[in-house]
C-alpha cells in the first residue's frame, strides 16, 4: 500500500508473479502500476504490506540491496545520463564491478582493465540487441525517446537480472522492432528462465509476450489470468473504458 | 595577518620577477591541490561542499601539531635568543613532515566523515548547509580553546621539508619543487583513479542518482568515498601549505580565500575535468595575486580599491561562468574509462596509438 498525501496511489494490490513466466501489469492511466513498481524496486517506502522475492521479504531493502538480489527495473520516463555515452550508461548496469573501488583501478589496473573489456563487450552485445550499437559512443542525451527507452532496457539487461520489472518498454519503440524484442524477451525467459514483470498498453505485445495478465484499476488488483480471458472480461473493459462507452 | 604579502613583492628588478613567479607557482600548486580535491567532490560527484576551507585547515593544523618541537622544548628565534613555552598548543611530537602530511590528509578525511555521515544520506542541500558551518565552528574553537593551537596567536617555527637541500633564498626553489611533485603525484592518482568505473559510477549519481540506484550502486557510500578522498585532498594541500610559510594562524583560512577563490578556479578552468581545474588555479590565482602587483601604475580611484575590485571580480566571474558557460573553459572529456577505447573522440585515438607505442599495458585498448 501507497498512499500520497493521504489519496491511495496502490491500495491492497496483491498478486503473485511465478518464477520463470512472463507477466503483465495493466490497467488505464493513473491506475498505480508504475507505483507499483517503485515500491517493488525499493524507491518509495510502503506505508503497508509486504513484497516478497525469492522468499524473502524485500520491502525495507534499499534499491541497490534489490539490484544485487537480481530485482532490476526500467523506468517510464527514461532516466538516461545524458551527457555520458551510450555505452557508459549500458555499462554502469553491469553488476558487481572491481574497478568501483577507487584503490583498484589505482594498484590494479591489470584486473579492472580486463574486467572492463569483458564489460565492454557484453554492453556492445547488449546495444546491439536493441540496435543502439552504432550509437555507442553518443551522448545519450542526443537520442530520441524511443531510443532511451531502449537504453534503459539495455541497461537493465546488462545486470543479468533473476525478474526484470520492464515499465512500457514499448511506448515510443517502432513496431518492428518492439516485436523482435518480444521475441528477445521470450527467448531470455525460455532460455535463462529470467523472469518479467511487464506494464504495457500495447495489447498486442501483452498477448504474443504473457503468460499471465494482471489487471490494475485505481490501484487494487481487478482481475488476473491468461491474457484471451482477461480481455474479454466485461470488469475490464469498464475499467479502461469507463462503463458509458458500453 | 595575511600570509600572502610575503609574495607580494612589486617586480622593480628581474630578480624580483623571478622570486615572485616562484612563490606564486608554489600558491597555484597548493590551490591547485586543493582544486583538484573540489573537482573530486563537485565535479565528478555532484557533491556541494561550501567549506573548502575547514578540511584545508584541519589538514595544516594536524600536520603542524605533530611535527612542531613540544612547547616546552626550547627554541631558538631568529635573533638568536633561547626562549621556552612561549606557544601554547596540543602535541608537538616533533614528527617528520611527511608523516605529518599524511596525518593532515588522514584528519581532513575524518572530519569529512564525521560532516558526511548525518548529511550525504539526505537531501543535497543538507551537505550544502552543513559545509558552510563548519569552517566557522573549527576557526572558533581554534581561536577560543586554550591551550590547543595557540588561540588566535597562531603556531609559528613550523618545520620545513627538506630544508638541509637548500639554504636562505635559495629554499623557496626546493619549495617549489615540492609543492609540484605533490600536484603532479595527486593528479596522476586522481586521474587513473576517475577515468575508471568507479568515476563512472561518481559522474552517473552526479547526472541522476535514481539512474545509478536502479544499476545497482549504493550511492550513499560512492558520494562519501568521493567526498572523504576529497576532503583528504584539501587536507593535504593544507598541510603544504602549513609547512610552506612555517606560521599559520586562524586568519590564515579565509572563506575568501580557502573556498570562495578555489570555487572560482573549479567554475573558471571547468569543472569535471582535472586539467580544468589546475588551468582554472593558474588563471584565476595569476588576477588574485597578481592584480596588487599593478596597483601603483592603476588610477588612483581604482588602485584604492584594488582589494574590493579583486574580490568583486572573483564573484563576477563565478556568476558569468556558471550563466554563460557552465563547463568551464575545459570542458569535461567524454569518455568511457581509460580502458576502453573511444573511437569517435581525439582522446581515444591517442589512447589507441599511446597504447600501440607503449606495448601491452593497462592502457592497451581491447582491440590491440
Ligand atoms: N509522487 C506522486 N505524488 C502524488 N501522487 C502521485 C505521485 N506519483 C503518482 N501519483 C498518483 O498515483 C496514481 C498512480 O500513478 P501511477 O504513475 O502509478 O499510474 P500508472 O498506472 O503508472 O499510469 P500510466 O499508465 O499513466 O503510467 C495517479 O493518480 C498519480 O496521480
Ligand atoms: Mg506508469
Amino acid at each position: 500500500m501507497k498512499r500520497f498525501g493521504g489519496n491511495p496511489a496502490v491500495d491492497g494490490a496483491t498478486f503473485a508473479v511465478e518464477e520463470g513466466t512472463i507477466t503483465a501489469l495493466i490497467g488505464p492511466n493513473g491506475a498505480g502500476k508504475t507505483t507499483c513498481f517503485h515500491c517493488i524496486s525499493g524507491f518509495l517506502r510502503l506505508d503497508g504490506g509486504t513484497i516478497e522475492f525469492a522468499g524473502a521479504s524485500i520491502a525495507r531493502l534499499s534499491p541497490p540491496a534489490i539490484v544485487r538480489r537480481g530485482l532490476v527495473r526500467t523506468f517510464q520516463i527514461p532516466q538516461e545520463l545524458s551527457s555520458m555515452t551510450v555505452l557508459e550508461n549500458c555499462m554502469l548496469g553491469a553488476g558487481a564491478q572491481r574497478g568501483e573501488r577507487p584503490w583498484e583501478p589505482l594498484f590494479r589496473a591489470k584486473r579492472v582493465a580486463c574486467e572492463e573489456r569483458a564489460h565492454e563487450a557484453h554492453a556492445r552485445e547488449m546495444l546491439r540487441l536493441v540496435t543502439l550499437d552504432e550509437l555507442a559512443h553518443e551522448r545519450a542525451g542526443n537520442l530520441s525517446g524511443g531510443q532511451k527507452k531502449l537504453l534503459e532496457l539495455a541497461r537493465a539487461l546488462i545486470a543479468r537480472p533473476k525478474l526484470v520489472l520492464l515499465d512500457e518498454p514499448a511506448a515510443g519503440v517502432n513496431p518492428t522492432l518492439a516485436l523482435q524484442l518480444v521475441d528477445h524477451i521470450r527467448r531470455l525467459q525460455r532460455e535463462l528462465s529470467v523472469t518479467f514483470l511487464i506494464i504495457e498498453h500495447n495489447m498486442e505485445v501483452v498477448t504474443r509476450l504473457t503468460d499471465t495478465v494482471v489487471v490494475m484499476s485505481a490501484g487494487r488488483v481487478l482481475t488476473e489470468g491468461a491474457p484471451s480471458a482477461v480481455m474479454a472480461d466485461p470488469a475490464v473493459q469498464d475499467a479502461y473504458l469507463g462503463s458509458q462507452y458500453r | 595577518m595575511d600570509l600572502f604579502a610575503i609574495d607580494l613583492i612589486v617586480l622593480v628588478t628581474f630578480g624580483g620577477a623571478v622570486n615572485w613567479t616562484v612563490g606564486f607557482l608554489t600558491t597555484v600548486a597548493i590551490f591547485g591541490i586543493v582544486a583538484l580535491g573540489l573537482n573530486l567532490q563537485w565535479g565528478y560527484t555532484g557533491v556541494f561542499n561550501f567549506g573548502v576551507v575547514a578540511f584545508f585547515m584541519v589538514g595544516a593544523y594536524t600536520s603542524a601539531l605533530l611535527t612542531l618541537p613540544h612547547p616546552d622544548a626550547v627554541m631558538v628565534t631568529p635573533s638568536g635568543a633561547e626562549v621556552t613555552g612561549v606557544l601554547d598548543y596540543a602535541g608537538g611530537f616533533g614528527l617528520p613532515v611527511p608523516v605529518g602530511w599524511l596525518a593532515g590528509m588522514g584528519a581532513a578525511g575524518a572530519l569529512a566523515l564525521i560532516v558526511g555521515l548525518p548529511t550525504l544520506r539526505l537531501r543535497h542541500d543538507f551537505l550544502a548547509i552543513a559545509t558552510i558551518g563548519i569552517a566557522a565552528i573549527l576557526r572558533s574553537i581554534a581561536n577560543s580553546i586554550e591551550g590547543l593551537v595557540n588561540r588566535s596567536s597562531g603556531l609559528s617555527g613550523i618545520p620545513r621539508f627538506l630544508d638541509e637541500l637548500a639554504s636562505g633564498e635559495d629554499y623557496r626553489w626546493v619549495l617549489l619543487g615540492i609543492a609540484l611533485l605533490m600536484l603532479i603525484v595527486v593528479y596522476l592518482a586522481l586521474q587513473r583513479t576517475v577515468d575508471s568505473p568507479w568515476g563512472r559510477v561518481l559522474r552517473a549519481i552526479r547526472e541522476n542518482e535514481d539512474t545509478a540506484k536502479a544499476a545497482g550502486k549504493n550511492t550513499v557510500s560512492f558520494r562519501m568515498q568521493s567526498f572523504v578522498l576529497g576532503g583528504m585532498i584539501m587536507g593535504l594541500g593544507g598541510a603544504i601549505f602549513a609547512h610552506r610559510f612555517g606560521a599559520i594562524a586562524p586568519t590564515s583560512f579565509s572563506d575568501l580565500l580557502g573556498t570562495f577563490l578555489i570555487w572560482a578556479m573549479l567554475m573558471v578552468g571547468g569543472s569535471g575535468n582535472n586539467r580544468g581545474a589546475l588551468l582554472g588555479a593558474l588563471l584565476v590565482g595569476f588576477f588574485w595575486f597578481g592584480t596588487p602587483l599593478i596597483q601603483e601604475d592603476l588610477p588612483d580611484f581604482l588602485g584604492n580599491r584594488v582589494f574590493m575590485i579583486r574580490q568583486l571580480v572573483i564573484g563576477l566571474l563565478i556568476v558569468v561562468f556558471v550563466v554563460a558557460r557552465p563547463q568551464g573553459i575545459l570542458p569535461e572529456r567524454r569518455r568511457v574509462s581509460r580502458f576502453v577505447s573511444d573511437p569517435d573522440s581525439a582522446g581515444g585515438r591517442w589512447a589507441s596509438l599511446r597504447a600501440r607505442f607503449a606495448g601491452s599495458g593497462p592502457r592497451s585498448s581491447p582491440e590491440a
